[in-house]
């Protein structure tokens, strides 16, 4: 029987510590030219850099270390004006050198902080996150184990790898302990791993997106008993690839923490896996003989020394933040706290946003998002934002509805076919034969046609009863086939039965 | 015409009196000759010699303005990679490995036209003194086979003694340039660190590795040093300035006025007489050319021998992690990945690596690293301070660039301290990455065998030390009424 989530927060208190990965964005790998595009064949973005041949050497990608200083920048850190990178030695196939080039003990950037906001049931409220550091280091390759049952290492007959992400820049974004989140630990996590996607997004240094791998989050979560000053053993989730399973993964290891502390048994200081599925995580490897990496300063760089001038060009180039920009979209578009937030979690903030620029009415614009396109998202189980209609698409729409060209309901029908694919909406239009009858004499036949059919329900009307007019329209939209407008339908009709 | 000097072949080669193929096919003839015996070279590309040979010659026919070196045979040590040319580092962990890209040395070398002979031998990875370490066995000293060339550039070396090769290229990283030259009669240049690229450089030591030119002459050493130095933007630590110009300074060659320190803890003790002796000569000569000596301290060069076993086998055992089995070279063994990896680096290193992989992964432990690696790298710090205060008082430093002779093949094999010390006369320049350079000095008394003369400078102010050396070499020819080299043993059949 799973302890209750109630049971856990009411004995421990949560502490928490984030380690965020973020493949950036740059055109080229962190130490050589080579392209960084991703899901090419395997192996073919490489060269004898990145594949560690004997005798290559690494050069640093100042676009790199741009980047991570702007992401230093952006979370209120202290860019160093020296730092240096180091190699973390151990042997394993996917690490051509059998070292990764990583920063050790001279991060480049460090001491800063996120502020991040949550809902709760007593409103809105902020919690500071505090940053350690944010270095730079170099990815690995992969390795894909064949013959076993499992895809995993054990079982495999052999395996195969691909070196194409070898070398490609990640920086990574290390919290210091996150205690007093209470039972909001697993939204915190959330709401601080949402707010640095769009804070990277914002800076165009990454694409972020986690199920590509190009955002990953390891979430270290300890407890101790509710009082107490020292830290609890803490296990550390990997493999939480989406900002729900961030959540998740902290509330299951709470939880699961909690029923070995209460059985009285220890927690195992160890790396974990979360499982999507399950939404269970199972152990990775022990880290109680701690690994030696025998760190020490890459010889064959040159240590990083970024002039003050060029820190400072980078920070005046630093686009509005994230939650400045949440406040400042809300009071433009006057949207109430409900709706904003419900723009938030559906992720389409970006989305109305560049719709609106494009024209759109902006209530319009978060009406389309917000209902029939997010409906679809919901069923398809993909967010808003993958799904294939753009802002252009729905300013179109919107657009072709305010000209009279169409009706909400035909709406509905483009922004389907525009997600099943058939088309750009000019387009569904034309092919589907989709059109706003607006023909007066093609409706007043249909509408004599209404009356004939329901003579006494006429009759209603013309005594005064107008609601009973509402029959007679739906006749006629069903004769017209939806493609009447009903407002129009409605007008004439009433004037026709001396109403108008 | 393989006994002239560089320089004089390129002369003959520009007044059209000499072709490159007659020149490259008269060194590949003395190789099928003499290497036989002396054992200088893993592999010789006979083809690609005499094609970039024809290449050359056609170039020179159709009037195109070609570089001094253009069309001089050279001997390529085995730790630089040549594309498509097997490539050992004198292991039998890369046997048959044949690289799929060029060094940039290798690169300057071909746009200057210089033919590439072949790829000589070396101690395993570039550690030692003596070329006993490669697993392709040892090479000899043609002043006498039964003794070593140095390490670990010997085949470059025993090359230019044995006049197979009139240029040749080392690398040097605590004097393996520098005392295969001084224990063969010939001239090697270790250049300021950064120099020359060490882009596709086998690494041994990373923050220690320098390439440089092996030649008869300064002059010679000159050329083939403004050939292949100069900045490379694919190697980070390369120094983005223009090369010194050392060719001029060869030929200056003028020592009036100019201060030589001599390091005190650089003799004495442990040197042979022999050596010192031909040392003490070459200051009474460049005194009597108008220098002058004076005596430097560096009081902490005493540490460097120590400091340079913990930071290059540190590097080492980071560097050579690579090799291991996964992407090219030896495999052997079945299993696990980590199953084939032990068991090819087990196979596939020689005991001197495996020493100095096992130091340095020690060295870089946690909880021993402040205690070795760290108190190496304060070292390091103290002997750039003493190169820094004495070339305050010199424009350059010298010292013997060997304490003894080549030593008997076998003699110090497995006595690793012993070997170590062959270097204590080289290794602080490595440590500072300033320049170093070594040219004969004259035969030992005692033995017959060719002493070395080291001379240093400061960082990017090689050009001092080619001034100094053309100097002492031409005062030493006219002294000796012939090149050091004429004296060694006839070698052919």
């Amino acid at each position: 029987m799973a302890l209750r989530y109630e049971d856990v927060i009411a004995k421990y208190e949560p502490v928490l510590g984030l380690e965020v990965h973020v493949e950036l964005g740059t055109n080229s790998k962190m130490f050589c030219g080579c392209n960084t595009i991703f899901g090419a064949a395997p192996n073919t973005q490489t060269c004898p850099v990145c594949l560690g041949l004997p005798g290559a050497l690494p050069v640093v990608n100042a676009k790199a270390i741009e980047y991570t200083i702007a992401i230093g920048l952006a979370l209120n850190c202290s860019i160093a004006p020296f730092s240096r990178f180091a190699r973390k030695n151990y042997f394993y196939p996917d690490m051509p050198k059998n070292f990764q080039t990583s920063q050790y003990d001279e991060p480049i950037c460090s001491n800063g902080y996120l502020d991040v906001s949550i809902d709760t049931d007593e409103g809105p409220r902020e919690f500071r996150i505090e940053i350690e550091r944010v270095h730079m280091e170099e990815d690995t390759g992969k390795s894909l184990h064949m013959g076993g049952a499992t895809g995993r290492i054990h079982g495999a007959e052999y395996s195969l790898l691909d070196y194409n992400r070898a070398g490609i820049p990640l920086v990574e974004i290390v919290t210091k302990i996150v205690p007093g989140t209470g039972k909001y630990a697993p939204e915190v996590a959330r709401a601080y791993v949402t707010e640095l996607r769009d804070i990277l997004r914002g800076l165009g240094v990454s694409d972020v997106k986690m199920e590509q791998g190009s955002l990953r989050c390891d979430a270290n979560v300890s407890l101790r008993p509710i009082g107490s000053t020292t830290l609890g053993t803490r296990s550390e989730t990997k493999n939480v690839n989406s900002l729900r399973s961030v959540e998740r993964a902290v509330r299951g290891e709470m939880i699961r923490h909690a029923e070995l502390l209460d059985a009285g048994k220890k927690v195992v200081q160890e790396t974990r896996h979360f499982h999507e599925d399950t939404g269970l995580t199972t152990p990775g490897r022990s880290k109680e003989q701690a690994e030696d990496y025998r760190y020490f300063p890459e010889p064959d760089l040159v240590p990083v020394a970024p002039d003050t001038t060029w820190i400072e060009e980078i920070r005046s180039r630093l686009p509005e933040k994230p939650s400045v920009r949440r406040r400042r979209l809300q009071e433009t578009w006057q949207v109430p706290d409900k709706e904003m937030a419900a723009m938030i979690n559906a992720d389409v903030l970006d989305l109305v946003e560049a719709t609106v620029q494009l024209g759109a009415d902006p209530t319009r614009a978060r009406g389309w998002w917000l209902g029939e396109i997010a409906r679809i998202a919901n069923e398809k189980e993909v967010s808003a934002g993958e799904l294939p209609i753009t802002p252009t698409d729905v300013n179109e729409i919107v657009s072709l509805i305010s000209l009279g060209e169409l009706t909400d309901k035909l709406a509905r029908q483009v922004v389907e076919g525009v997600i099943s694919g058939e088309g750009r909406p000019k387009e569904i239009i034309d092919r589907r034969g989709i059109k706003v009858v607006s023909d007066d004499s093609a409706l007043m036949s249909a509408i004599e046609k209404a009356i004939a059919a329901q003579p006494d329900v006429a009759e209603k009307v013309r005594g005064g009863h107008i609601p009973a007019a509402g029959a007679l329209i739906g006749a006629v939209m069903k004769e017209t086939k939806g493609q009447a407008d009903a407002a129009k339908v409605r007008e004439l009709l009433l004037k026709h039965l001396g109403q108008g | 015409m393989i006994n002239r000097s560089a320089a004089e072949m390129a002369a003959s080669l520009a007044d059209g009196s000499l072709t490159s193929v007659e020149l490259t096919k008269a060194h590949l003839d003395r190789i099928a000759l003499v290497d036989s015996k002396v054992k200088a070279f893993l592999h010789v590309d006979t083809e690609g010699a005499l094609a970039q040979a024809e290449a050359v010659d056609k170039k020179r026919q159709a009037g195109e303005k070609l570089s001094p070196l253009a069309g001089i045979p050279l001997a390529l040590k085995d730790v630089l990679v040549q594309k498509g040319i097997p490539t050992t580092c004198g292991s039998k962990m890369l046997e048959g490995w044949r690289p799929p890209y060029d060094s940039t040395v290798v690169a300057r070398l071909k746009a200057n036209d210089i033919v590439i002979l072949g790829k000589t031998n070396m101690d395993e990875f570039a550690m030692g003194s003596s070329t006993e370490n490669s697993a392709y066995g040892p090479t000899h000293n043609p002043w006498d086979l039964t003794r070593i060339p140095g390490g670990s550039g010997g085949g470059s070396s025993a090359a230019l003694a044995a006049f197979e090769a009139p240029l040749a290229i080392g690398t040097d990283t605590g004097g393996s340039i520098r005392q295969p030259a001084a224990v063969t009669g010939t001239v090697g240049v270790k250049p300021t660190y950064g120099g020359v690229s060490r882009y596709g450089l086998i690494a041994f030591s990373s923050s220690l590795d320098q390439a440089g030119p092996c030649a008869r002459t300064v002059l010679d050493a000159a050329y083939l040093h403004e050939a292949i130095g100069g900045h490379d933007p694919m190697d980070s630590t390369s120094i983005n300035a223009p090369v010194p110009s050392v060719v001029a300074a060869a030929k200056n060659g003028n020592v009036k006025g100019m201060k030589i320190g001599v390091i005190k803890e650089l003799q004495g003790d442990g040197y042979q007489p022999g050596v010192l002796k031909r040392f003490n000569e070459s200051l009474e000569i460049l005194a009597s050319l108008g220098a002058e000596i004076v005596e430097v301290s560096c009081k902490h060069f005493d540490y460097a021998l120590a400091a340079y076993y913990l930071i290059a086998p540190s590097e080492c055992s980071s560097n050579l992690a690579r090799f291991d089995a996964m992407r090219y070279g030896m495999r052997v063994g079945s299993g696990s990945a980590e199953e084939v990896m032990n068991a090819t680096r087990q196979a596939g290193f020689g005991r001197e690596v495996k020493r100095r992989i096992i130091l340095g992964t020690y060295a870089l432990s946690s909880g021993y690293y402040d205690a070795y690696y760290g108190s190496a790298q304060k070292v390091r710090t103290l002997i750039s301070q003493d190169f820094a205060s004495a070339f305050e008082k010199a424009d350059v430093l010298v010292s013997p660039t060997a304490p003894t002779t080549a030593f008997k093949i076998g003699e110090k094999a497995n006595d690793p301290i012993a070997m170590y010390l062959n270097d204590i006369a080289t290794i602080p320049t490595n440590l500072a990455g300033i320049a170093g350079m070594s040219l004969p000095s004259g035969l030992a008394d005692e033995d017959q065998l060719p002493t070395g003369f080291q001379i240093m400078a400061p960082a990017m102010k090689d050009d001092r030390m080619y001034q100094v050396g053309s100097a002492l070499e031409a005062a030493l020819l006219s002294k000796w009424g012939k090149p050091i080299l004429a004296n060694t043993p006839k070698l052919e059949p």
